[in-house]
């Protein structure tokens, strides 16, 4: 009702984590024109995509001009034989699945959410439960349509263009703006999972467990206690799952086999004081949720949105955290030093009291882009509200994960320094000769890429 | 059998949600609009999710001789037509409007003389055909002039009009007309504007228009809570409303 002229004021824009705040022009186009229209007219303002928001740092934000391309998410084609989808950036694992999933197809890899956009998944090269067998999102990923500074749109694949693909997935936008994507679904005879969910007493015994299950099952992870110490440092809840047959249902479920009922889920409905996930309110979670299953062993047939996407069922869990926000730490250690470095990460974390709501473990297998996280060893995510203190642990943990040649997810980062990034990411020379190529000018930009110098031309820091 | 429906209109993001909500309880789509890109893109994004059948065709509201024809495609494509959504309109520019009337004129014939002759012509073949209805998107802006819209405001208040007069003339035939008056919605017309406020998505409109249709309402406010501000808006007495700056 108001009338047409006024100005779009800035907005403060986070990630996931609600940390750090920065102040952004959005736009938000609902057709492809008007998308072509911002790259070419914003007059060589810095631009950059932004899917669903569920990065947990600055890497979707950009201050000049951040295009949000939810709006952008129509299906175009859908082959029942290959069961390859072709849609639109701003198409969420969420309507993928809960389209697909009856008519029995499901994505061949997904990650813990599914509120997150078909171009976020790409631009972050995602991983899921099971990364160590079926590699990362990119892997499924036929070919995308890419738009450059230009406002020229260029196909690539892992054949076509292979160079800007492998610097596009994992590339976080920095490349151009994902238009396009032909992925590769998985055909499935059920909605279920047959999980299998084993308590470890410890690390050790956590290792060897994944060694002994993972050849039996496609989806691999661990929860682990990471205030525990002593004797019980790295305790874990492990949990393994398989798509379920027909034959493993129950007569209910066999009746429906490919059809979920819809769950109810709650939300969060305000910012939880920010002191309240303390060190002995999260001890006494963690020993809840450790203890809560009483057996060692329990086997199950369970839905594929409480395998996957438990955390979905709270909504807007993120004010768990305070206003204040969080910062997701996850890294990766190389197999052979794996078990040494999460000692010594979890008798950090146990010591300082800087462990947080479970934390969770699985395994990696090799890395797809050039900028992509995986490479093959053991990660480990660590959620951490943000208080005084909180950077001088990280940037322990950061040297220590430079120490055993392991890296830091930048999907999930908010304060990684431009040398630890150097350090971590050793084929970024590559991935900016690509980058130097087709964004010369830095037309593609994000808060996280001017804090890590992630830029073309602009390369200051000598490697 | 299942309906079939004609949605004109069929790219704005309204639009694309009802017909989207159409689609999932399994009628047949035939869908309008000027774009032919972004409307190809959306029908084949409908015939995905909800395996129905669309099709498309080019539409311009401003093209009047043109509006004829489409009636003809969409039966051509469905074979029958249950019903007739109508989703059309821009907000225009008011301050440009009030320095130059051909921009005022402009606003004006999108939003109400080109949606008054494509409803004509939906209307004499439903009335024909004694059966169906129509949908069609109006605005709470045309319950009462204001400063800051009323060429808007107008045009939509004329539609307001000119489909309660169809009502009235239609109800003898057993088509139902339901208008549709949105308050803020969440789509590019107040994209980061500043003033919006209790702003609706797209899917939630399109599921009141839904169930407004299923309950054989005349009028719906959605959300439901406009038609309250709006009475309140109307019944400030002319002398004082002359110098509020709503």
């Amino acid at each position: 009702m108001s009338s047409s002229s006024s100005s779009v004021p800035k907005q403060p824009l986070s990630g996931w984590g609600r940390y750090p705040l920065v102040d952004s022009y959005l736009q938000r186009p609902e057709k492809v024109s008007s998308l072509t229209k911002i790259i070419q007219t914003a007059e060589n303002k810095p631009v950059l995509a932004r899917g669903a928001g569920r990065s947990y740092g600055d890497a979707a934000i950009c201050p000049s001009c951040t295009i949000i391309t939810e709006r952008l998410n129509r299906m175009l084609a859908f082959d029942e034989e290959s069961g390859i989808l072709a849609c639109e950036t701003g198409v969420t694992i969420k309507e993928i699945v809960e389209i697909f999933s009856p008519r029995g197809w499901f994505l061949a890899v997904t990650p813990g959410t599914k509120f997150v956009t078909v171009g976020g998944a790409i631009a972050f090269d995602v991983h899921g439960k099971n990364h160590y067998r079926d590699g990362s999102f990119s892997r499924h990923v036929c070919n995308l349509k890419l738009m450059l500074a230009s406002g020229e749109v260029v196909q690539c694949s892992s054949q076509e263009n292979s160079d800007l693909f492998w610097a596009t997935v994992g590339g976080m936008g920095l490349t151009g703006i994902i238009m396009e994507v032909e992925i590769a679904l998985r055909p499935i005879q059920t909605a279920y999972i047959k999980a299998k969910s084993i308590k470890a007493k410890n690390l050790d015994e956590t290792l060897a467990l994944f060694e002994e299950y993972e050849p039996q099952y496609q989806y691999s992870v661990a929860w682990i206690d990471c205030l525990a110490s002593g004797q019980s440092l790295g305790r874990s809840r492990l949990s393994f799952g398989s798509h379920a047959a027909i034959a493993d249902l129950n007569q209910e479920q066999q009746a429906a086999p490919l059809k979920l009922k819809p769950k109810p889920s709650c939300k969060v409905p305000f910012d939880f004081p920010a002191g309240l996930l303390n060190r002995y309110t999260m001890s006494c979670f963690n020993a809840f949720y450790y203890h809560r299953q009483r057996s060692w062993q329990v086997q199950s047939v369970v839905d594929y949105d409480s395998f996957f996407y438990p955390l979905d069922f709270l909504r807007d869990w993120n004010r768990l955290y305070g206003k204040r926000g969080f910062i997701q730490y996850q890294c990766v250690f190389p197999t052979e030093v794996s078990r040494e470095a999460l000692v010594r990460v979890l008798q950090l974390c146990a010591q300082k009291g800087w462990g947080t709501f479970l934390a969770v473990l699985k395994r990696l297998g090799s890395q797809e882009g050039w900028l992509s996280f995986p490479t093959p060893g053991f990660t480990l995510a660590l959620d951490m509200p943000i208080k005084p203190g909180l950077e001088r642990f990280l940037v322990q943990l950061d040297r220590l994960v430079i120490e055993y040649g392991g890296r830091v997810y930048l999907a999930k980062d908010a304060r990684l320094s431009p040398e630890a990034f150097r350090s971590m990411y050793p084929h970024f020379l590559r991935w900016l000769e690509v980058k130097s190529q087709i964004d010369p000018y830095n037309r593609f930009s994000s808060a996280m890429s001017k804090r890590l110098q992630i830029e073309s031309a602009k390369e200051r820091i000598k490697v | 059998m299942k309906e079939a429906v004609l949605v004109v209109g069929a790219t704005s993001s309204i639009a694309r949600s009802l017909a989207s909500k159409m689609g999932q309880q399994g009628t047949a789509l035939h869908l309008a609009a000027r774009d032919r890109f972004e409307v190809e893109r959306i029908a084949k994004d409908i015939a995905i999710r909800y395996q129905v059948p669309v099709s498309w065709s080019i539409f311009d509201a401003l093209d009047r001789d043109s509006h004829a024809d489409l009636l003809q495609k969409a039966l051509d494509h469905l074979d029958r037509l249950d019903g007739v959504a109508v989703f059309l309109g821009e907000l225009g520019n008011q301050e440009k409007a009030q320095r130059e009337f051909d921009c005022a004129e402009q606003i004006i014939h999108s939003n109400y003389t080109g949606v008054a002759s494509i409803l004509t012509h939906a209307a004499n073949y439903l009335e024909k055909q004694r059966h169906g209805f129509i949908i069609c998107l109006s605005s709470v802006a045309g319950d009462r002039g204001r400063q800051s819209n009323y060429v808007y405001g107008a045009a939509k208040g004329a539609l307001s009009l000119f489909l309660q007069g169809l009502r009235n003339r239609l109800a003898k035939s057993n088509v139902r007309v339901l208008t549709v008056k949105p308050g803020f919605v969440d789509t590019k017309m107040t994209f980061g504007k500043s003033g919006m406020f209790l702003m609706a998505k797209p899917e939630q409109v399109a599921s009141a228009v839904i169930r407004a249709l299923q309950k054989n309402k005349l009028v719906v406010y959605v959300p439901w809570f406009w038609f309250w501000i709006m009475l309140i808006i109307r019944s400030i007495p002319e002398f004082l409303f002359k110098r509020l700056s709503l």
